[in-house]
């Protein structure tokens, strides 16, 4: 007992070097596979592009891949906007009439399986479209954006709650108007949370599938979409060249929030 | 002291207690504050911050709102710089009510307890900040920022950034900066707080310094009474959202009108007394053990038979003989420039007389001496209460 | 002039109304594209079922007696839906065993990371982040791959000569299980980790102190600390995992059902809208059962901290 260490717990570390282990395994596996040169993916039949080549020719893979970020990035520049004017509204405050229910209001995508959601779009949707005859994009960026919400206004609340508000009451006892304050420090400090809710709800947009399967109109498959019914129908190893690519870009917008929402000042 | 020299040549002081005011000179007032009362929450949870608060601040004054916290102080600070607005009341700066003004629109400026210094700027960005809130020329700023960098010497550190920058700095640039518009009322909201012992002496002289230069009235927070006493013009004690006595720290260390100003501003010692023969803002005080003594009568005192007395420490001394009180040494504390002796007296009360040390010798008492305790000429004082 | 008090008092009125003004975006946004519409399912479950989809607007319970029960095509009379009744008590049961799961490997993993150094802390709150973030559809087909007959482990098992066919994984529950547990454990880790990295490790020297063993310790201080995380992570696993679509999907191959597939089913070939509705509103009525035992069990735990 000569090095009792008080946080040690037996078989922990165990378990969670095996988490970590089974969390990564796969991934690593389905990127390998990508770039295999065999159709099937059970074997090895060399290093080689093709896959990625051949989903690179894939006028379907591009539509979706565009689309993708047609609807994430209109969907997220709107949820960010709506919950940065959201998250001000809500913190800094005492309690007033209305705070529970806007911060329940505002949480409650989160509360309800997408697949309720899904239908409930569905249905409401399928009515809007009978009455008014458009069938764009539209409905899948609605969808998205009211999902964005949470996601993008839990790091900026977040980094408000830890602004102090002294710093905007100095600047008003220094004759700065309230617009020029929000102008001046609010904004110049929260943008962090604000750039980390943006890049948080493109996130988001971009892997949703269920949602997105229950709202799209014909011809309208976003990537995950496109994917899914792909891996339906069997699996080819160009789903693991598509897949490699998101991933890719995925780890890189985590790595730049991380980044961003754990800088301090 | 200088203090008392200012007292000498400063008007006669305006009477200041539960909203009744005697302005004497009233446009030599910076801030009048007037009955004001500011309650928190509402119904049942309503506490009165400040309870019917009324003060008179005058031009080129350090002025220091002192008391324990929670006593209201900085609440009344912050009514003056427009972050709350009173429930009742007025606040005049020269004659103008500014307690509907929002803090944008009072030419009163605020050091703040955390500096609130603006991290996304520089140490010059800060300065010229309010200047550039004001609409000042560019040229104007450059010229009144340098002006206050050399003010509180920081001229080499203009560019950084103020985390980049000691507490100490911080400190000096918060300073500048609300100093740089020229406020015509500087409020410290406990500003050397979180400085440690050195740099906080430093700094008390630094800001005496500066009110001299800039000769801005400067309204101080601060818990800390001795920093109250050695800095201010001077000094309001607050207890429980009210003014219990203001003048100058001499005025409220030798003469203090309540209990707790008395107990909150140094060490005194209570005695019990009856009051005879009143006249000249003198008291004959006969003690429970018999001595009679003379002893100054705080202002407001109603005529009573039983009063409280107090005395300094240091305004008694200890005797082997006889004295005014007498009774038995229980316990002797030394300090290193002086020493506490702890005694029990006859008549039931504790008494502790501060003794200056010398060099060669000890006290010349011991623990269970019988001991008898002089009262100096004007060393008490009969209490309000 | 006004007094200050009346200036106080319009502020604040003004400063509610801009609160207002503010989060109506967001509030107008959620309403119309995820709340509103949850009441328009409740109005359809009440309808009937059209026949190319969509309802009919025309009141029927039937969709509600269809959640649990069938009507025999003869004699109209009612029994219990056998397949709906299976479909539930696997979704439930899956999502439960999920969060045990997630639990018994998310609790030391938190656990483990949080005793790491405040320096190493952050790359592992990183390493767990990434798959927190990574698709969840990806995630899934990457388990699809492992798990399949010629996947991974069915290929190391048959070259060690443990077994000499493949193992059936794929299209059954447990490969639903093994997909929920890995897609949601960062769900399960987070917030204990966040619970953990606030306890206050001389708690547990007092413990020790006190003459407590390890596993004491755990039981009876860690345990108690970090609750609200574990309660947290529960929720977060559970409410998806219920309604969980895609890892059934993938995974489970079209024959083993969950609620979510079913769901989908009567709004493809089921054409039948109003039981869908049902059966979604149903769902919600579960989540929203472990949503309040959740707030009960947070309100105590908070009660208990002081």
């Amino acid at each position: 007992m000569a090095n009792f260490s008080i946080k040690h717990q037996p078989g922990f570390t165990a378990i969670a070097a095996t988490c970590f282990v089974v969390l990564y395994l796969p991934i690593i596996v389905l990127v390998f596979y990508a770039f295999n040169a065999a159709t099937s993916t059970s074997e090895w039949g060399g290093f080689s592009l093709k896959w990625f080549q051949s989903a690179w020719q894939n006028t379907q893979v591009i539509d979706a891949t565009v689309r993708s970020f047609q609807i994430g990035s209109v969907a997220a520049v709107l949820a960010t906007i709506a919950a940065t004017m959201a998250a001000l509204a809500t913190t800094r405050t005492a309690a007033y009439p209305g705070l529970t229910f806007k911060y329940a209001a505002i949480n409650q995508p989160l509360m309800v399986p997408e697949i309720v959601t899904g239908v409930a779009l569905l249905i409401f949707f399928s009515r809007i479209k009978i009455f008014t005859g458009y069938s764009g994009l539209g409905y899948l960026i609605a969808a998205h954006t009211a999902f964005c919400i949470p996601f993008a206004y839990l790091p900026i609340r977040a980094r408000l709650e830890n602004m102090d508000l002294t710093l905007e009451r100095a600047a008003a006892d220094l004759y700065a108007t309230p617009w020029r304050t929000f102008r001046r420090i609010t904004l110049p400090l929260l943008w962090p949370g604000i750039l980390a809710g943006l890049m948080l709800a493109f996130v988001i947009s971009l892997d949703d599938v269920v949602i997105t399967e229950f709202v799209k109109s014909g011809g309208q498959d976003t990537l995950p979409t496109y994917m899914l019914g792909q891996i339906r129908r069997g699996i080819t190893p160009e789903i693991n060249a598509i897949s490699t690519v998101f991933l890719l870009l995925s780890v890189a917008i985590v790595t730049l929030f991380f980044f961003i929402s754990r800088k301090r000042d | 002291m200088v203090t008392i020299k200012q007292e000498q040549n400063l008007p006669p002081r305006a009477g200041h207690l539960n909203g009744v005011i005697v302005p004497e000179q009233p446009d030599k007032n910076a801030i009048e504050v007037r009955g004001v009362r500011k309650v928190f929450g509402s119904g049942e949870n309503q506490v009165a911050a400040l309870d019917t608060v009324s003060v008179s601040i005058r031009e080129n004054e350090f002025f220091t709102l002192l008391g324990p916290s929670g006593c209201g102080k900085t609440t009344l600070l912050r009514l003056i710089a427009g972050f709350d607005f009173p429930t009742a009341g007025e606040i005049l700066l020269y004659g103008q009510d500014i307690a509907p003004l929002p803090p944008f629109k009072r030419p009163v400026n605020t050091v703040f307890q955390s500096y609130a210094l603006f991290p996304h700027m520089t140490v010059a960005e800060n300065i010229g900040f309010g200047l550039e809130m004001l609409g000042k020329s560019k040229a104007e700023i450059k010229a009144r920022v340098g002006e206050m960098l050399k003010l509180v010497k920081m001229e080499a550190l203009a560019g950084r950034r103020t985390s980049q920058i000691s507490g100490g700095q911080q400190q000096r640039v918060a300073l500048a900066r609300a100093l740089a518009p020229q406020p015509k009322v500087l409020l410290l909201d406990e500003p050397l707080s979180a400085l440690d012992y050195k740099l906080r002496k430093e700094m008390q002289i630094e800001l005496k310094r500066l009110q001299h230069e800039t000769g801005i009235t400067f309204i101080f927070v601060t818990h800390d009474q001795e920093e109250a006493l050695t800095m201010s013009d001077r000094i309001a004690v607050m207890s429980s959202g009210k003014i219990l006595q203001v003048g100058t720290p001499w005025d409220i260390y030798d003469k203090p009108a309540e209990r707790f100003v008395a107990d909150f501003i140094g060490e005194t010692n209570f005695l019990t007394a009856a009051i005879s023969g009143m006249g000249g803002g003198k008291a004959r005080a006969t003690l429970k053990s018999g001595a009679t003594i003379e002893a100054t009568v705080a202002e407001g005192f109603q005529p009573k038979d039983n009063a409280t007395v107090v005395v300094r420490p240091e305004h008694a001394k200890l005797t082997s003989g006889k004295g005014d009180l007498s009774g038995t040494v229980e316990n002797i504390v030394y300090f290193g420039t002086d020493t506490h002796i702890h005694v029990q007296l006859d008549s039931g009360e504790a008494f502790t007389v501060r003794q200056q040390n010398t060099r060669s010798a000890g006290c010349g008492f011991e623990r269970g001496d019988k001991v008898g305790i002089q009262i100096g000429n004007d060393a008490a004082q009969v209490l309000r209460d | 002039m006004a007094t200050a008090e009346q200036v106080a008092k319009e502020a604040e009125r003004r400063d509610v109304r801009t609160r207002w003004l503010l989060s109506a975006p967001a509030l107008i946004i959620i309403f119309l594209a995820a709340t509103g519409p949850l009441l328009i399912v409740l109005v359809y479950s009440l309808l009937t079922p059209g026949a190319y989809g969509d309802v009919k607007w025309q009141f029927s319970p039937e969709a509600w007696l269809s959640v649990f029960m069938e009507r025999d095509i003869f004699d109209d009379t009612l029994s219990l839906a056998a397949a709906h009744v299976t479909i539930f008590w696997r979704s439930i049961k899956l999502a439960i065993v999920t969060t045990i799961a997630t639990l018994a490997l998310g609790f030391p993993t938190a656990y483990f990371m949080a005793t790491r150094s405040e320096k190493t802390r952050d790359i592992w709150l990183f390493l767990i982040t990434i798959p927190f973030w990574t698709n969840l559809l990806i995630r899934t087909f990457a388990v699809l791959q492992i798990i399949r007959n010629e996947g991974i482990i069915n290929t190391i098992l048959i070259k060690l000569g443990i077994v000499s066919a493949p193992v059936q994984i794929l299209f059954t529950d447990t490969a639903i299980l093994i997909g929920m547990a890995y897609v949601y454990l960062p769900l399960m880790v987070l917030p204990i980790y966040a619970s953990m990295e606030k306890l206050d490790f001389r708690l547990v020297e007092a413990g020790y102190d006190l003459y407590a063993s390890r596993f004491q310790v755990l039981r009876r201080i860690i345990f108690p600390l970090v609750r609200p995380g574990v309660i947290a992570g529960s929720i977060l696993v559970f409410i998806p995992a219920i309604g969980a679509y895609v890892t059934p999907s993938v995974l489970g191959g079209g024959k083993n059902m969950m609620l979510s597939n079913l769901i989908e089913l009567q709004f493809g070939q089921g054409r039948n809208w109003p039981l869908g509705s049902a059966l979604s509103i149903t769902v919600m009525i579960i989540v929203m059962v472990a949503l309040l035992a959740y707030v009960r069990n947070a309100g105590r735990a908070e009660v208990r901290h002081g």
